[in-house]
């Protein structure tokens, strides 16, 4: 198999914070890889430096020859209020090479592909603002895809979304990467995502593991990734990360009311 | 001639001097107009007011060395325009506060320098409100210059114009040179106040590169069509501000402004709750 991405040694800083640190990662074609970790971890930073948008301090990120990388940000940082409509938005990764400013006949006829494809069928002409959260993650898959990358990349595809939205997104997903997307995301759904995934890796400034759920979701593990003391429970053969605490804090809120 | 109201409404353009406002304050609402677009949805409404301020400083300091003005104020002007695209970009401040630092240095700069060599009270009101009446025909030219050149550059760069306001990020991931496009603003702002502050003042500049392009947002949920509807109020603005000024005999940029207050109002009470929820995602409005 073809490595798409490569990171040697990878670290990354922000003035003197050194927010990823020796990182070794590589992403074969085909591969669906998700990064997990807490807050801060440096999982955005990683994905940023995949996608050449930071340099690295020290080390090395190797594309493959003609590599197409597209980028899906998290919906919370898009201001849905920006007068643009679905089409508008899908169109966008041709910017660099159009001089025109109309879309063309063929544009709105490859974009009608990609968003029949997504389920988004009739809805170019509906501003962003007027479709439903599920529909909204969409549109930016769309456009991801309408640069027609080798790699997806996605930043915390279910944060912020419901449950019914998660589940459309993970199918969304595993559907494209059946279909040969090879997808790298980042997540912090332990058991709503990440226990699903195929490969996963736990990241806390430095790789702390990188295997199959079953191999990388141990109480060890997750105390190393997260620093806090985790349980794990299989079921139907699937981690199930539970958090310690949790039941100390229902213990503690049933006394306090049935005082 | 057509009497109206008591008012015989063609009697100004008998006089040059208002035939050449008109059109340079016509051409200047268009054109901020277009601008403003940007300037709105990026969030740096205050950009107007603070860049007429840097390019007030630019032109103190041409005037006291003795250069050309347009090219004192204009160097001056594309360089802390510029400049606050660094500063906002380093996001330790935000682009708000980067323009009210680089700005009102610069102003106070050319304030100094005028304190110092020249008249200030008499430069100061000039800057603020600008003299219609004293617009010259190379005045006109470097208006219309300046906005074919603006309306060329967002024709050919617009897509890439939009994706760098909407999704920087990604834009940049994509392979649009987000830096290029930021800084190709700012020179055309800074151009845009160079050629239109002597005429119609730093005031009017600010309102014009605000309010028309709200009022458009208000109005359509496309930014193609903000494009086209922002400078038409811009020009309408200029156009109609201009003649009411006249017979009103009040300040032109106060009646301008006022004018096209008065279209925001309207539209903000026809389009209703839709407008409002339109606009709601504009900073500084």
């Amino acid at each position: 198999m073809k490595k798409l991405i490569e990171c040697r040694h990878l670290t990354c800083a922000y003035g003197n914070a050194v927010v990823v640190k020796d990182v070794d990662l590589s992403v074969t074609s085909g591969e669906f890889v998700g990064v997990v970790g807490p807050s801060g971890s440096g999982k955005t930073t990683l994905l940023k430096a995949i996608l050449k948008a930071i340099p690295p301090t020290h080390g090395h990120i190797d594309h493959s020859e003609g590599l197409r990388l597209a980028y899906v940000p998290q919906v919370e940082t898009v201001d849905w209020n920006f007068p643009v409509t679905v089409t508008e938005v899908v169109v966008m990764t041709q910017s660099r090479h159009k001089w025109w400013p109309h879309i063309t006949s063929k544009e709105r006829a490859d974009t009608e592909l990609v968003l029949e494809r997504l389920g988004l069928a009739g809805l170019g002409g509906r501003h962003i603002r007027e479709l439903s959260g599920g529909q909204q993650q969409r549109v930016f898959i769309a456009r991801a895809l309408f640069h027609q990358p080798d790699l997806l990349v996605l930043d915390e595809p279910t944060s912020g979304v419901d449950v019914r939205t998660r589940h459309e997104m993970m199918h969304l997903l595993a559907d494209l990467n059946e279909g040969g997307m090879s997808i790298l995301l980042t997540t912090h759904d332990l058991n709503g995502l990440a226990a699903h995934l195929p490969r996963l890796v736990c990241l806390n400034t430095s790789v702390i593991a990188d295997g199959t759920p079953n191999e990388v979701l141990t109480p060890e593990v997750l105390e190393r990734t997260y620093g806090a003391p985790m349980e794990v429970l299989i079921h139907g053969g699937m981690p199930v990360v539970l958090e310690h605490g949790a039941d100390e804090v229902s213990r503690r809120l049933s006394r306090r009311n049935a005082s | 001639m057509i009497i109206c109201l008591g008012f015989d409404i063609l009697e100004p353009y008998h006089f040059a001097f208002f035939r050449n406002g008109l059109v340079v304050a016509t051409i200047a609402g268009a054109l901020c107009g277009v601008l403003g677009v940007f300037v709105v949805l990026r969030g740096m409404s205050y950009i107007g007011h603070g860049l007429s301020h840097a390019v007030f400083g630019g032109a103190a300091a041409s005037a006291v060395m003795g250069l050309n003005y347009f090219v004192g104020a204009g160097v001056w002007g594309v360089w802390s325009g510029v400049l606050i695209g660094r500063i906002a970009r380093r996001r330790i401040i935000g682009a708000d506060a980067a323009i009210g630092v680089v700005t009102t240095a610069s102003f106070a700069l050319g304030l100094a320098l005028l304190n110092r060599y020249g008249q200030a009270k008499k430069s100061i009101e000039a800057v603020l409100f600008g003299s219609v009446l004293g617009v010259r025909t190379g005045d006109i030219i470097a208006v219309a210059v300046v906005t074919v050149v603006v309306i060329a550059v967002v024709v050919v760069a617009y897509r890439k114009m939009v994706f760098a306001t909407f999704d920087p990020e990604v834009a940049e991931v994509t392979g649009v040179q987000v830096q290029w496009i930021e800084a190709l603003l700012m020179v055309m702002l800074s151009l845009t106040i160079l050629v239109t502050m002597r005429v119609i003042g730093t005031l009017l500049i600010s309102a014009l590169l605000v309010i028309p392009a709200s009022v458009a947002r208000m109005t359509t949920n496309s930014i193609a069509r903000m494009l086209w509807v922002s400078p038409a109020i811009g020009a309408a603005s200029g156009f109609l501000g201009m003649n009411v000024a006249y017979h009103l005999d009040t300040s032109v940029s106060a009646t301008i402004i006022l004018v096209s207050a008065v279209m925001f109002a309207v539209v903000y009470g026809a389009t209703g709750v839709r407008g409002r929820v339109r606009i709601s995602g504009l900073h500084h409005v």
